[in-house]
């Protein structure tokens, strides 16, 4: 058994300081034991000669610095991982709350994983088909792939990612020859998929919300749930998305499952980092949050993809609310750096009430390349994005000229503009909350859209697409 | 009792180590029974800094460090080209296979090049020459396209070749005796060198020579000349490692350095898929035969990130001293910076702006000191190029910010990304307005005897044109189209055309993704014909500017840049015609022209 130290000298924060200890290593766990007898979990931030400094996982109130022990346990934080854990729900620091037997783990992992070889992965590249029109045509997503929502306070990001774990699936050899969607009843459902949902100081009711999501579409026998509401402890954020990454990469590479991880929200957890960063007084980055928080970052986000020779994948959807909608502030802007792209959500279409109001200016995927065109989806997709892209940016600048200059000084090409955004807004990105899409309807809605606009502006898809696909004008 | 160095601080990345009596800065060391690298970065006394290239975890006070006496040095030799690196020069596929997992585990030690394997060298010096450090002694055929140049290493200044032999060795086998005023020296292919120190060269050149990239808007606009440096920045989304990898797959470089510094994994995982399967168009080859790639992601440990440039750069130096045109491309440096910012945090130095080191701008400026075009050592007269081309993050797409203004200051060509145009699908997203080159007067001479004599008027015309379209932007903004004049529209006009047909480039189609210099050329050719017919028209009276806009010859204008460059001369001939005609046909009656004749 471990010694006992009882030479806690300083407590500021979430941060004690503990003298006099020996053979402490940096990052190891340890249990501090309150007068009271409770236990709290803490690791070491810092080992120096004789010293420790110790960030706990939980509030320090209560704690004294004469009477309470500090028990250094000679690992770091590791989570016990089994298929068992499927169906279950944790608290932000991976103990059952559900009311379930304690979990059998088939082995220990540390949270804190290890960097995937760049040489060791796949290429991400198969097509996932979300349902939603906005995700599948203009920023596909792919699995493997680390997409977050970037939203703001207020807006529909939990029904947007609890409608894409919902829908979430690939399509089947026969559908890509035959560029018909299946009936949903016979549609290629994996046989090996799981959810793993972290939730970081979110109301009780958000988590909830997912809970009964997953509950009433049977999704809970396949997922993994570590919550954190906004009364639970601050600074156990930190560990509640390792605990679920962990959990993550576990299922997907040693039981092959094809694994959405959803982490909300991220705006929490740098925050509770910067609290720590604050309490051991280091020298602050942009707006007081901590110089590493780009690496901190990278070590979550890059814990999602493929592994050559594995079955399985872990596709990431975090979310975070920018503070003030601002894509600038660090947050956004240094997970903007690390994941494969962003689904931003728009607060001017929520208004008009657009849902989902991804809006696709400012929205990117980066791997949808290889998951566009022929054989992986349609042909004329690339080509569809590029163009109703172009157009609709294009549209809403014609939008706000006409503000200043009036609809009548437009010229013709310019007002076909405007009649394709508001159409486009109304009928590709809105779609009911229940409404799965299939990508060939969701192609069909495009083409329909760009017989708006002058064949001569369709400089982005291909002549024969366009023979092939849209079709004639009603007027004509 | 002190002699013995043992760790007393373990925080993140940084290690402290007392009893480091006879360390040296910058030597590498092994922390810890797990032999962590770790590289020496600050002394007191006998108290040493160490920042560590592996994950510290797990590792506390009183465990041992152990002295190498080595600085941090890359191997140098044949086997470098189609390698895939982590930060500090180990081979990623080795390090797979040694911890028999797709996870990089830590303490892993493996060589940088291959010491089994045999490579056939050609002696190229004989018995009885006199050689100087630099002179090339033989060659190994390191890839088909690559003819690897064994050289005296620098260290040895000169003397008699006593011995040398043709034949199949590995790199540390003797392939020559060079006799010197300090006795027998042996000389094996393998070369160690210091990655923080520049390879040490003749003279340095002035560059006046492009490197031709086949990107339109780069060649044209924004050129970089061969041994210059230029700076990508642009927030995220703009496209600046799709800017990066088409550089290192289109540029007209003999071998490329690329360096993910920072980056996202799967990115590597994409280039490392894709060049073996990318043709070099010159010589047939796969593209990977010329390539070194260089990864060290987001989440591997920091201080390998802040290494991994100069390892880099190393690299592509012994390169460009076999006398080739390198290409470096660092993606990205802010990566860099934050490493070095974050080191120097834990070592609680004053903070300069930002929260970075004092020290940002003279590393940075190091760093890209080291590009250049050289005469290279040795007897012979060889030039050798290394271009480098940083990819840079402003956070919030800011460029005031400290990486990108200390970049600015060092590099000649700015190549700004602007999230706006990414927005509306135009590639690459390089602002016209905002980007620069300093090289064009450096270069215009070139283009002159090389491409065509008037290729930079066109070109200035063009430029100026962009320019006034965005004055043009304004007045539109605020009053209309029809507020313009004929000529104004028409100007707005033919900077639509060098926008959408010009420099948008479709990276993703076949024959636009690379145009020649000649290519570039004609089309600026026919725009400016295009526009030089217009002027004769528009200046009738009443005369409806949209008679010019819906011409018909506009569409084959914006399909000019399809068409094969074997085609080119005969179709953009044809094409100048088609021009001439559909515009001349919008000519009135000979009377209204000769009022306008009058009018001037």
């Amino acid at each position: 058994m471990s010694t006992a130290y009882k030479t806690v000298t300083d407590i500021s924060g979430p941060i004690l300081l503990v003298e006099q200890v020996e053979n402490v290593s940096y990052d190891e766990l340890c249990e501090v034991e309150l007068i009271s007898g409770e236990k709290r979990l803490g690791k070491v931030l810092e080992a120096r000669e004789g010293m420790a400094v110790v960030q706990l996982f939980e509030s320090t109130q209560g704690i004294t610095t004469e009477g309470t022990k500090v028990r250094f346990l000679g690992r770091t934080f590791e989570l016990g991982v089994s298929e068992d854990m499927l169906g279950r729900v944790f608290s932000g620091s991976g103990k059952p709350i559900d009311d379930g037997p304690e979990i059998v783990a088939e082995k220990k992992l540390d949270i804190n994983g290890t960097p995937i070889n760049p040489f060791a992965r796949e290429f991400p590249e198969d097509f996932i088909q979300t349902g939603i029109s906005t995700i599948d045509v203009l920023n596909t997503l792919v699995r493997g792939q680390k997409l977050p929502i970037f939203s703001g306070a207020g807006l529909p990001h939990s029904q947007l990612a609890a409608k894409i774990a919902r829908q979430a699936r690939v399509l089947t050899k026969e559908e890509v020859e035959t560029g018909k969607a299946a009936e949903a009843s016979e549609a290629g459902t994996d046989d090996k998929f799981a959810v793993v949902f972290a939730a970081m100081g979110v109301t009780f009711e958000e988590a909830q919300y997912f809970k009964t999501e997953f509950e009433k579409t049977g999704a809970l026998s396949r997922a993994v749930l570590f919550l954190n509401t906004a009364d639970n402890p601050v600074v156990e954020r930190i560990a509640t998305p390792r605990l679920a990454l962990t959990a993550a990469e576990y299922l997907a590479f040693e039981k092959g499952y094809h694994v959405t991880v959803i982490i909300t929200d991220m705006t929490n957890y740098c925050e509770a980092l910067r609290e720590v960063s604050a309490a051991r007084k280091e020298v602050p980055g942009r707006r007081g949050y901590p110089g590493y928080l780009y690496t901190d970052l990278a070590t979550l986000y890059e814990r999602a993809g493929r592994i050559k020779g594995k079955e399985g994948s872990i596709t990431q959807i975090p979310i975070l609310t920018m503070p003030e909608d601002d894509v600038t502030h660090p947050i956004p802007d240094l997970t903007g750096y690390i994941t494969e792209g962003q689904i931003r959500l728009d607060r001017g279409l929520h208004q008009k009430g657009t849902f989902p109001p991804v809006i696709p200016m400012g929205s990117l995927s980066r791997l949808k390349g290889k998951a566009q065109g022929e054989g992986v989806t349609r042909e004329d997709h690339s080509g569809m994005d590029a163009q109703l892209t172009a157009a609709y940016a294009r549209g809403v600048e014609v939008r706000e000229l006409a503000v200043i200059l009036g609809e009548s000084s437009l010229n013709d090409t310019d007002k076909a503009y405007l009649t394709f955004a508001d159409r486009f807004e109304k009928e590709f990105i809105a779609q009911g909350e229940e409404e799965n899409r299939s990508i060939f309807e969701s192609l069909t809605i495009g083409w329909n859209l760009l017989s708006e606009l002058p064949k001569s502006e369709l400089k982005r898809v291909k002549q024969e697409h366009i023979d092939a696909y849209l079709p004639a004008k009603k007027s004509e | 009792m002190s002699s013995q160095p043992i760790i007393t601080k373990v925080a993140g990345p940084l290690v402290v180590a007392k009893g480091m009596k006879n360390a040296k800065m910058y030597e590498v060391v092994r922390v810890s029974k797990e032999k962590l690298i770790g590289e020496v970065i600050e002394l007191h006394g006998e108290t040493a800094s160490i920042q560590v290239y592996e994950e510290t975890s797990g590792i506390g006070p009183g465990e041992p460090v152990e002295l190498t006496g080595q600085t941090l040095s890359v191997d140098l030799g044949p086997g470098l080209l189609t390698s895939f690196y982590d930060g500090i020069q180990r081979p990623l596929e080795l390090i797979e296979k040694v911890a028999e997992s797709a996870f990089i585990s830590r303490g892993i030690e493996v060589p940088g090049l291959d010491r089994e394997k045999k490579w056939d060298f050609k002696a190229v010096a004989q018995e009885g020459d006199q050689v100087i450090a630099g002179d090339i002694l033989g060659t190994v055929q390191e890839t088909t396209l690559i003819d690897h140049k064994v050289m005296l290493p620098p260290h040895i200044t000169g003397g008699k070749i006593k011995k040398i032999q043709s034949g199949s060795f590995n790199i540390e086998q003797t392939v020559a005796v060079i006799e010197t005023e300090d006795g027998d020296k042996e000389v094996c292919m393998l070369q160690k060198w210091p990655i923080r120190i520049p390879r040490p060269s003749k003279a340095k050149k002035f560059p006046n020579e492009p490197l031709q990239t086949g990107t339109r808007i780069l060649d044209t606009l924004f050129p970089i000349a061969r041994g210059g440096a230029g700076a990508i920045p642009g927030p995220f989304g703009s496209g600046k490692t799709v800017t990066q990898q088409s550089l290192a797959k289109y540029c007209a470089a003999q071998v490329i350095v690329y360096i993910g510094c920072g980056e996202r994994g799967n990115e590597m995982t994409e280039v490392l898929k894709e060049f073996p399967t990318l043709i070099d168009p010159n010589s047939g080859e796969p593209l990977m035969k010329r390539t070194v790639l260089i990864a060290n992601t987001s989440n591997m440990p920091v201080a390998a990130r802040e290494a991994s440039v100069y390892t880099g750069i190393t690299i592509a130096e012994y390169y460009r001293d076999m006398g080739y045109d390198v290409a470096l491309m660092a993606d990205s440096t802010s990566r860099w910076a934050e490493a070095m910012r974050e080191m120097s945090g834990r070592l609680e130095e004053m903070p300069g702006e930002e929260g970075y080191p004092a020290y940002l701008g003279s590393r940075t400026a190091g760093f890209y000191e080291r590009t250049g075009i050289v005469s290279c050592l040795g007897k012979e007269d060889r030039t050798g190029s290394l271009t480098a081309i940083g990819a840079v993050s402003p956070p919030g797409g800011d460029f005031s910010e400290p990486v990108t203004q200390n970049t600015l200051r060092v590099t000649k060509v700015f190549w700004a990304l602007d999230a706006k145009l990414a927005y509306k699908r135009h590639f690459p997203a390089i602002n016209w307005l905002q980007s620069y080159s300093l090289y064009l007067d450096n270069l215009d001479k070139y283009y002159a005897t090389e491409v065509a004599e008037d290729f930079c008027e066109k070109r200035d015309k063009i430029q100026a044109i962009l320019q006034e379209e965005s004055k043009l932007e304004e007045i539109v903004r605020l009053v209309g189209t029809d507020a313009l004049s004929p000529r104004e529209q028409l100007t707005m006009e033919i900077a639509r055309m060098a926008r959408e047909d010009f420099l948008y480039q479709n990276a993703f189609d076949k024959v636009d993704a690379y145009t020649s210099l000649k290519k570039q050329y004609k089309l600026l050719d026919v725009m400016i014909h295009f526009m030089e017919e217009a002027e004769k028209v528009i200046g009738q009276e009443d005369f409806e500017f949209s008679r010019v806009r819906d011409l018909p010859v506009k569409d084959e204008i914006a399909k000019a840049s399809f068409i094969p460059e074997d085609e080119v001369e005969e179709k953009y001939a044809v094409l100048k015609e088609t021009i001439s005609n559909q515009i001349g046909a919008l000519k009135t009656q000979n009377t209204s022209v000769k009022k306008e004749e009058v009018q001037i």
